[in-house]
């Protein structure tokens, strides 16, 4: 009985190990997170992220998990304020010639490096020739190239002169991000210690990352605004998103994004969530559509396109797929903000329309109630990749054109086999996709006719001579209110011909620990990230950072 | 052999469409097509496929696996020293170790809880104890390791506090000494290793209570009942020394199996390890770190073989002489 004795006692010294070593916490009491706290700084945010960043050098990464923490490491020249205006960042003030070609940018005075280095227009004028130099392995460098002469005449000025006006410039310089000469100059950009190890200016600085794990940074006092009143900001790697809700909900982590179901459905039911978890929505910058391949018929008829718009029931989609966390929208365009035309509405549900616009573009219904035409019936595949909302939005768009005796099927497929197997070769009859796209108001890439090149994002195939002079126009002229004119009567030409159905533009959901204060709620058009430079986490609210987990 | 098998994969590899500039992320207006192609040149993805095994092949050569695509050129195997001294890990040295721990810890757990109820019940054959524990295992062996997971988390991490829910360490483990930092690590391992063995035991312990049972039907069994010996000593010694013998193959045969791990485990409990570094790298079409673990992965498995073969034959006299293949 040698072993069986061995081993209730190997099970005995397991058990009490659990018991020792799960010292239990103090049950918490309740704490009233409502009251006024005084800002002091100090402390730490914890937040979690789905994927680990590839490297903090912005202009080779391309993953949003490298750009969140990179954004928080350097700046740029310029960026957005809170109402989305361009703002002071790196750069005081900047000046555009009068033939609109040459952009003047005058740095603030007395920037420095993390590491204490002055940072001067050399610094600005060397990461313009990094970004646009053909052996930097970039996807980003087309914008840079547009410009003709780059030069830096004094340590606190840098000059741009365009070939021709281009009105998106200012929109690029508010993403490129200013990297160190002095470190960099001799280094290999594609392959450096830099892209683990940044020295930026922005109010953090890099501490630790430990791979697969977290990344840790700490607030930088060398920066132009002085440091941060959160010490530390903590990223955890959590890949599952039910393990970040998880440890969300045991204290562990302050700041996640959850989805509508987390908001609409589990917050509302538990009370000793709401007490101190904080929720936050705001409209993000990108839409979700349903989009024909235009060189296919019968998606070349506008009155099938059109008659598809009216057959979808777009709240519906909005209360089904999104929990009503969304907006209908009808260009291309955030709400709210100027580009948006908001004299367009969304085509309204009406079956019975579309049947009539169905039956002049030649439809007939066969007995089965299917639609036929030449013998023919109406019937197509939806493409889209593997993202849970956008299948259930192609279900919910399925039954409603079923009703109206179209014959749609689903198909769900892998993200690279589904650009390079059906995207670039147009091999596909509608998809169902999203895009994300930034704050310039200029969608040549999109739209423009010359733009249907395999791998260019045309893919649709769309073609309309007054879209594509106004897209021209619109990528030339500075000013403002004459710009926003050029985008209105684009989106209105958008809808009319329906080469995508706007389905929705989804809300961006996130829960912030009720510790954390300073967020504005509700939140500016930038989003609640905009001011994390002001977040505090009030001294007794702290965690206590060994016993946290 | 190896050859082969690289070849194989190599081709197969590439038989999927996309390669590592068609990721989502890339699907952006800003960036161009023409910059793509431009990266695809660099990364010799624009050659034919034959040329890239070519380079592969006489990188592998001299024992070199490339650095990752998708990653930023992070070595793929071991660690890399710039001129100024800055190291760069690699990611198959990063990830190793961790499912190295936890897939030993796993088949200790397998091995050692197996052989024992798997005795148990062939001692006991036919009774409530048998049946209770095969009941037991194979409960074990169908259970959704994720959904239990979850629930675990769920009861030990959030309502009770006893265990952390997920990640390898706390915050501020680096202020802790080393024991504790022993015990952290301890306590974030209790839960993925003992979902992980969860689902090993049913075949092991069926192994065992087979053999023995076989083995307790023998002759010399009863040749040692007749001699008078304690149960307890022909059961132990004589028997589940014979019965164990076939598990050295399964031990061999495990081997590669130590390098892999689990996708949806280590996602939920938030473990970087060879699972995830393998999935993600598909996904992203990494090339070089796939070639790389696939690669280790069958150099492994063939030495497994050979150790398996090896052990049989130090464990088994019978073997070594040639009395039974």
């Amino acid at each position: 009985m040698i072993k069986k004795f061995l081993f209730s006692n190997f099970i005995a010294i397991f058990i009490s190990l659990i018991f020792v070593i799960s010292c239990s916490k103090d049950t918490s009491e309740v704490i009233d997170y409502n009251i006024e706290f005084k800002k002091s700084s100090g402390g730490s945010l914890i937040n979690a992220m789905a994927g680990e960043p590839s490297n903090l050098i912005a202009m080779i990464a391309g993953d949003s998990a490298s750009s969140a923490i990179a954004g928080n490491i350097f700046n740029s020249l310029i960026k957005y304020d809170e109402n989305l205006n361009y703002a002071p960042d790196l750069a005081e003030s900047w000046e555009i010639s009068n033939n609109q070609k040459t952009i003047t940018f005058k740095l603030k005075k007395g920037l420095q490096w993390a590491d204490g280095k002055p940072l001067t227009s050399a610094d600005v004028l060397f990461t313009w020739k990094l970004i646009t130099n053909p052996n930097t392995r970039t996807p980003y460098a087309s914008d840079y190239q547009l410009v003709k002469n780059a030069y830096a005449p004094d340590s606190l000025t840098f000059k741009v002169t365009y070939e021709s006006s281009y009105a998106p410039a200012l929109d690029t310089w508010t993403s490129l991000h200013i990297l160190p000469k002095h470190i960099l100059k001799d280094e290999d950009i594609n392959n450096t210690f830099f892209s683990r190890k940044p020295i930026g200016s922005s109010f953090y600085k890099l501490d630790k990352w430990v791979s697969g794990q977290q990344v840790t940074l700490k607030a930088n006092n060398k920066s132009v605004l002085g440091a941060p009143l959160i010490e530390k900001l903590i990223s955890r790697i959590i890949p599952d998103t039910s393990s970040q809700f998880l440890e969300l909900t045991a204290d562990n982590i302050d700041v996640m994004n959850i989805n509508p179901i987390q908001y609409q459905r589990v917050f509302p039911a538990r009370k000793d969530l709401q007490q101190k978890i904080a929720l936050y929505k705001e409209l993000g910058n990108g839409y979700t559509y349903l989009g024909f391949n235009l060189k296919k018929p019968p998606f070349n008829d506008i009155r099938v396109r059109q008659a598809l718009n009216y057959a979808i029931d777009k709240d519906e989609v909005i209360k089904g797929v999104l929990l009503g966390l969304g907006e209908a929208i009808s260009s291309p365009y955030k709400p709210g903000t100027r580009w948006n035309n908001s004299n367009l509405s969304p085509y309204p549900y009406k079956p019975s329309k579309a049947l009539k616009l169905l039956q002049e573009a030649g439809f007939k219904k066969n007995d089965d109630g299917i639609l036929m035409k030449n013998g023919k019936p109406l019937k197509f595949e939806i493409i889209t990749n593997q993202n849970k909302q956008r299948e259930m939005t192609a279900v919910v768009i399925q039954k409603r054109l079923q009703e109206i005796g179209v014959d749609v099927s689903i198909r769900v497929i892998e993200w690279a086999s589904f650009v390079n197997r059906f995207i670039k070769t147009g091999d596909f009859d509608v998809v169902v996709l999203g895009w994300s796209l930034s704050l310039d108001p200029d969608q040549y890439n999109i739209w423009h006719s010359s733009q249907q090149g395999p791998g260019q994002f045309n893919f649709l195939g769309y073609s309309n001579k007054n879209v594509d002079k106004l897209l021209e126009l619109g990528r030339e002229e500075l000013n403002v209110s004459k710009r926003e004119e050029i985008y209105h009567k684009f989106s209105k030409y958008l809808l009319e011909d329906s080469p995508i159905i706007y389905l929705y533009a989804g809300y961006g959901l996130s829960a912030v620990h009720k510790r954390v204060k300073g967020i504005k709620n509700p939140a500016p058009p930038a989003g609640i990230y905009h001011n994390n430079y002001d977040w505090f986490v009030p001294e007794p609210l702290r965690r206590n950072e060994i016993s946290a987990r | 052999m190896l050859i082969g098998i690289s070849l194989i994969s190599f081709f197969i590899m590439h038989l999927a469409p996309g390669d590592v500039t068609s990721s989502e992320s890339s699907f952006n207006p800003k960036a161009s097509e023409e910059s793509r192609q431009k990266l695809r040149e660099l990364y010799n993805l624009d050659k034919p496929v034959i040329i890239q095994y070519g380079l592969w092949v006489k990188r592998i050569a001299q024992l070199d696996f490339g650095n990752s695509f998708a990653s930023h050129q992070k070595p793929v195997l071991w660690e890399r020293t710039d001129k100024s001294g800055n190291i760069t890990k690699g990611l198959i040295q990063e990830s190793l170790p961790i499912t190295l721990m936890i897939n030993l810890l796993g088949i200790c757990i397998i091995f050692s809880i197996s052989i024992f109820l798997g005795t148990l019940s062939a001692v006991r054959q036919n009774t409530w104890v048998d049946r209770s524990i095969t009941l037991f295992v194979f409960i074990g062996f169908a259970i959704p390791g994720f959904w239990l997971a979850l629930l675990l988390m769920y009861w030990t991490g959030v309502s009770n506090q006893w265990l952390p829910i997920s990640g390898l360490h706390s915050l501020g483990y680096q202020n802790l000494s080393n024991f504790d930092q022993f015990i952290d690590l301890l306590k974030h391992l209790i839960l993925p290793v003992s979902i992980s063995s969860l689902s090993g035991l049913a075949g092991i312990s069926l192994y065992v209570r087979n053999g023995m049972l076989d083995i307790l039907h023998q002759d010399f069994i009863t040749t040692a009942r007749s001699k008078g010996l304690k149960e307890s000593k022909i059961v132990f010694i004589h028997a589940l020394k014979n019965a164990i013998l076939p598990l050295i193959t399964i031990v061999g045969l495990s081997i590669p199996g130590l390098i892999g791990g689990s996708v949806i485990a280590e996602s939920i409990f938030a473990i970087p390890g060879m699972g995830k570094l393998f999935y993600d790298s598909v996904l992203m079409r990494d090339f070089p770190v796939i070639m790389g673990i696939l690669t280790i992965g069958s150099f492994l498995t063939l030495i497994g073989n050979l150790l398996a073969d090896i052990g049989y034959a130090w464990a088994d006299p019978r073997v070594r002489k040639g009395l039974v293949k």
